[in-house]
Parts: C-alpha cells; structure tokens; sequence
C-alpha cells in the first residue's frame, strides 16, 4: 500500500540526509521527488472501485481515497519544487525539511483512509505534529517561533475537543468504527442529549483544523508568521484532509443524524464568509490577506455539507481541490517574489508588477480573478455548483448570503489587481521578478491549469462523482 | 454507588478546569502545556468510564494510543518553547504579541 511506501521512503531519505554534506543536499530533495512519485505511482494502481476495508475495518481503500491522495501528494510535490530556492536563500534548506513534509503527507494520507475514529485521530496528530514543527522551522525568525507555539496550543485544544466529541459518540453507539457508528445511530433509539453532546464537540473540533470562524484565530498568524513555503504547504494538503475528517465523520458516521449538525454547520459557514471577506480588507500584508481569504472560502466550502445533499458534497470536493490549486499558484507568487532574499510579503511589494515582470503579473491576474469566481476560471464553477446544491436543497437565503459576500470578497482580489497595473514601484522595488526556471514554468503550469480547469470543469466534477458515489 | 453518571461528571469538571485554565492564564506557557495534557486526561477518563460500561476493550486501547501521543505532542510543545525562548529570552503568554491585525 502507498502508506507502507512512504513511510519506508521516508526513512530512506531520512538515513540518506545524515551522510549528505550541505553542498550535496539537492540529493536529499531529489530523493524526496522519487519517494513522492513512487506514492503517488502505488495510489494510482492499487486504486479500488468500490470499498474495501482493511486492518480490522479501521482503514478503508475507496474512490474518495485514492482521489484525495492523489491530489494531496500532488499539492505536496509542487509545494516541495516551489520551496527549493525560498529554502536555499534563507539557510534553511535542510534534509529535515522534507522529511517532516512526507511525515505530514503520510498524516495526511492515514486520515483521507481512516475508517475508524482510532486511525483518524491518529493521522490527525502525525500531521498537526510534524506541521507544528515545519512552522518554527526558521529558527531565527522571530515570528514563526511565536506562529508554531500558537498553532500548537490551539491545534492541541482542538484535538482534545475532537477526543471528546469523540468519547461521547462512542459512549452512545458503542464504537468507533465509523460503519458501525452508522449502522447504530440508523437503529434509532438513542441518546439524543449525549449524542448532540459529542457532535457539538466533534463539529467544534473539524471547524477548528478547517479555520472556519469562531475558530479561526490561528489561521492569519500562522499563515503570516511561517516561512512562506510553510505557509503554502500548510494552506494546501491538509485541507484535503480536513475535507476527508468532514466527509468521514459527518456524512459516513453521522449522516443519518444530519438535521442535528446541519443548523450547527451553517452558522459556522455564514460566520466564515462573513468574518473572512470583510477582515481581509483591512490587511496589508499579503500572507494575511490570503489567510482571511482562506476562511471566506472555508465557508463556501461548509456551505456544500450544509446543503445535505449528495450534490452538495461533491461540490465541497471539487471546491476544496479547485481552492488548493488556487492557494498554491498564489502562495507560489509570493515565494517567487521573496526570491531576491527578502520577504516579499507586504501587497506593496505587488506595486507596479504588471510592467515588472508582464507575465507572472498575468498569471497572479488569473489567480485572482479565479478566486473572485469570475468564469471562465475554475474558482467560478466551484462556486456555481455548491450554489447550484444549496438552491436545489432550499436553502435560498444562504446562498443568497454567499453571494453578497463573494461580491464584497471581490474588492481586496481587485485591490491586488490594481496595485499591480495601476501603481508604480516605490524605490528601489522596480527589478523584475528573479526565480529558476523549475520556479517559473510550474507556477505558470499552476495558473494556468485553474484557467484550463475552467474551460474544462467537467472531468474533474466527474472524479469526484465517481469518488462519493461508493 | 458510584455510576456511569459520576464518572462522566468528573471528567467533565476535569475538561472545564483545563479550559478555563487556558484561557484565564496570562502567565505562563508551561501552564498552558500543563492544562494541554490534562484535557487530554479529562477525555481518556471518559473512555475508560465508557469502555467499562459498554464492556468493549476498543476505548481503553484508544486511551493507550492518547497516551502516547500525548507523550510526543508534549515533546513538541517543549521543543517550540525552548525555539520560542532562544528568541524572546521570556516565555511569558503576554508576549506572544509579535502578529495582529
């Protein structure tokens, strides 16, 4: 299993980088390449049509798995090309790096499988632990110190409010297998009080790992205070594999008690919108910015498992992957920036980019616009379909909400727009972009690809028909 | 008698008690890491109480598995602080202040 690769990989690249000189160390990050090709490779072949369950019933191997692993080890890869050069310039290129990335990917990928609450939570911590670690990577800045020992607290609050969630579903089904936790709560005849106890938990505990509001105070910091190929790491695979903890939790185990974390779920997603869209205007630091961002998309994204239908969990997924291609493209703009040395991370830094370099400011353009939701780009058929679910489950004024605050989301996406075309560089800012050419024709493969998946949304809607549909 | 119902309240004084102390403290941030496991005490005491009472192992082995990452997630904690110290020579939570906005 891909799993068992990686692990093994991983140690592999581990032992390698103790003989590897600091010269010699592009050894270790090629390695790494392999491993992650050589998962993804296993992922893609051993892949299952319908389910099958595996270690006691506690992992599964499903269309949704191999989906969200192939995206997640894909959001890795790309994470890992975008940060060589970022790395190299900060003497933080090291082989502990990439080792503490596939240790998150392995987390990430435990969790997209798990199948019972054990192996979740599990995956849970060997992602959240190995990312608190990448976070204060950068040991002598003196933010991401502060950015890691703020995830870690609430990340461990959030983990022990899962737990017990947790321990009252088992309490009232009498297991953890999230089939059997099914099976029970379908024979009825429940608890009601305990159980609406541990969903209230467990909710509080998924919306904590998303970063949807109120839970979401962790998200600018860490996102501003990590080194910036932290920051795109950390904003693109593990939200597959909050997705996944969502799809397991609420719709495989906790499906048939919807109309209990439904009204729950919804508050959560219009606070996200809400808070997200308008606090982003008020930022001028481009990291922030984007995290903020992040929460208006988060609601979007709950807004789908709202909806209740199986519609409106399909459009959450494509949402989700069509937002890490997105957040990578454009947190790989503000790397590419940084790559003269220092840390391009102000929107200021972003004035005067369209006669800077033409071209990358194109590519920001359509990263933009995208998220906007502006056709022909994919950010705008993620939007459109979970609309489209949420209209046809009559929820009118919910999607009425998501639309306004799109609208007033669009104003800061704008305002970067602006900057970059309509004002000219302050002093000594005027210099094109620099970067390597592996930099330079991924970032553009990235962008381009949102406007591809724009013109063509219909494949990938049907990757993920075909992975809910088991 | 002691019931099922005295065990759960217990752990949920013991669960209020750690969240409480992370949000009243203003101090320090080896409180927090102390109100961090016992949370994670609070939930493995509703385990075993449930375990015991349903007559199913799969919780108490949960309580193993908390156990020992909460053993790791502690080691980690220290790890950042001692990070965090080397750059603000104080490890006092009021200082954590470097981000806003």
């Amino acid at each position: 299993m891909a799993e068992i690769f990686l692990a093994c990989g991983l140690c592999v690249v581990l032992v390698v980088d103790l003989f590897v000189s600091d010269r010699n160390r592009d050894l270790t990050f090629s390695l790494a390449l392999i491993v992650l090709i050589g998962t993804a490779w296993i992922s893609w072949t051993t892949g299952h049509a319908g389910q099958v369950l595996t270690f006691g019933g506690s992992f599964v191997s499903d269309p949704l798995a191999q989906l969200l692993k192939i995206f997640s080890i894909a959001a890795v890869f790309v994470s890992f090309l975008y940060s060589r050069d970022y790395l190299k310039q900060r003497n933080i290129f090291k082989g502990e790096y990439y080792v503490l990335g596939l240790f998150a990917l392995l987390g990430i990928m435990v969790m997209i499988s798990a199948y019972s609450m054990m192996t979740m939570y599990l995956g849970l911590e060997m992602m959240s632990l190995a990312l608190y670690a990448m976070i204060a990577f950068d040991r002598e800045s003196p933010v991401s110190g502060e950015a890691a020992m703020k995830y870690f607290i609430l990340g461990a609050i959030a983990s022990g409010t899962l737990l017990y969630g947790i321990s009252f579903i088992y309490g009232v089904t009498g297991s953890l297998q999230i089939g059997e936790i099914s099976a029970a709560l379908t024979a009825g005849a429940m608890n009601e009080t305990s159980l609406l106890i541990g969903l209230a938990f467990v909710l509080v505990g998924i919306a904590f790992k998303f970063g949807a509001v109120p839970f979401h105070m962790w998200l600018p910091d860490v996102y501003h205070g990590a080194p910036t190929s932290v920051t795109l790491f950390v904003g693109t695979a593990p939200k597959l594999a909050a997705i996944a903890l969502a799809v397991r939790i609420l719709v495989e185990a906790l499906g048939s008690v919807g109309h209990l974390w439904e009204p729950m779920l919804l508050v959560l997603a219009v606070l996200s919108l809400a808070v997200g869209n308008i606090v982003a205007i008020a930022q001028t630091n481009i990291k922030r910015m984007l995290a903020y961002s992040t929460i208006g998309h988060v609601g979007f994204i709950l807004l789908g498992f709202v909806a209740g239908s199986h519609a409106g969990v399909e459009a959450a997924l494509f949402y989700t992957i069509v937002y890490i291609l997105m957040a990578a493209g454009a947190f790989g703009m503000v790397i590419l920036m940084s790559s003269n040395g220092h840390d391009a991370d102000r929107l200021d830094d972003f004035r005067g980019l369209g006669r800077r370099s033409p071209w990358f400011a194109a590519m920001m353009l359509l990263l933009m616009v995208s998220m906007i939701g502006v056709p022909p780009l994919a950010g705008f058929y993620a939007k459109w379909w979970v609309l489209t679910a949420l209209v046809n489950s009559g929820h009118v004024w919910p999607a009425v909400v998501a639309v306004l605050f799109s609208v007033i989301g669009a104003f800061y996406y704008l305002r970067v727009i602006r900057l970059m075309y309509f004002d000219d560089a302050e002093g000594e800012a005027g210099a094109p972009v620099a970067g390597g050419w592996l930099m330079r024709t991924v970032l553009s493969a990235n962008a381009l690809g949102v406007l591809a998946l724009g013109i063509l949304p219909g494949g990938l809607l049907e990757m993920c028909a075909r992975a809910l549909s088991g | 008698m002691i019931t099922l119902t005295h065990y759960l309240t217990l752990s949920a004084i013991l669960f209020s008690v750690a969240v409480a102390g992370i949000f009243i403290n203003r101090k320090n941030l080896i409180v927090l890491l102390m109100c961090i496991e016992l949370l994670l005490l609070a939930v493995n005491f509703n385990f075993i109480a449930f375990s015991r009472y349903l007559g199913d192992t799969s919780g108490q082995v949960f309580v193993f598995f908390i156990l020992t990452v909460a053993a790791a997630e502690a080691a980690i904690g220290l790890a950042i602080l001692v990070v965090l110290f080397r750059t603000k020579a104080s490890i006092d939570v009021q200082e954590l202040d470097e981000m806003k906005g």
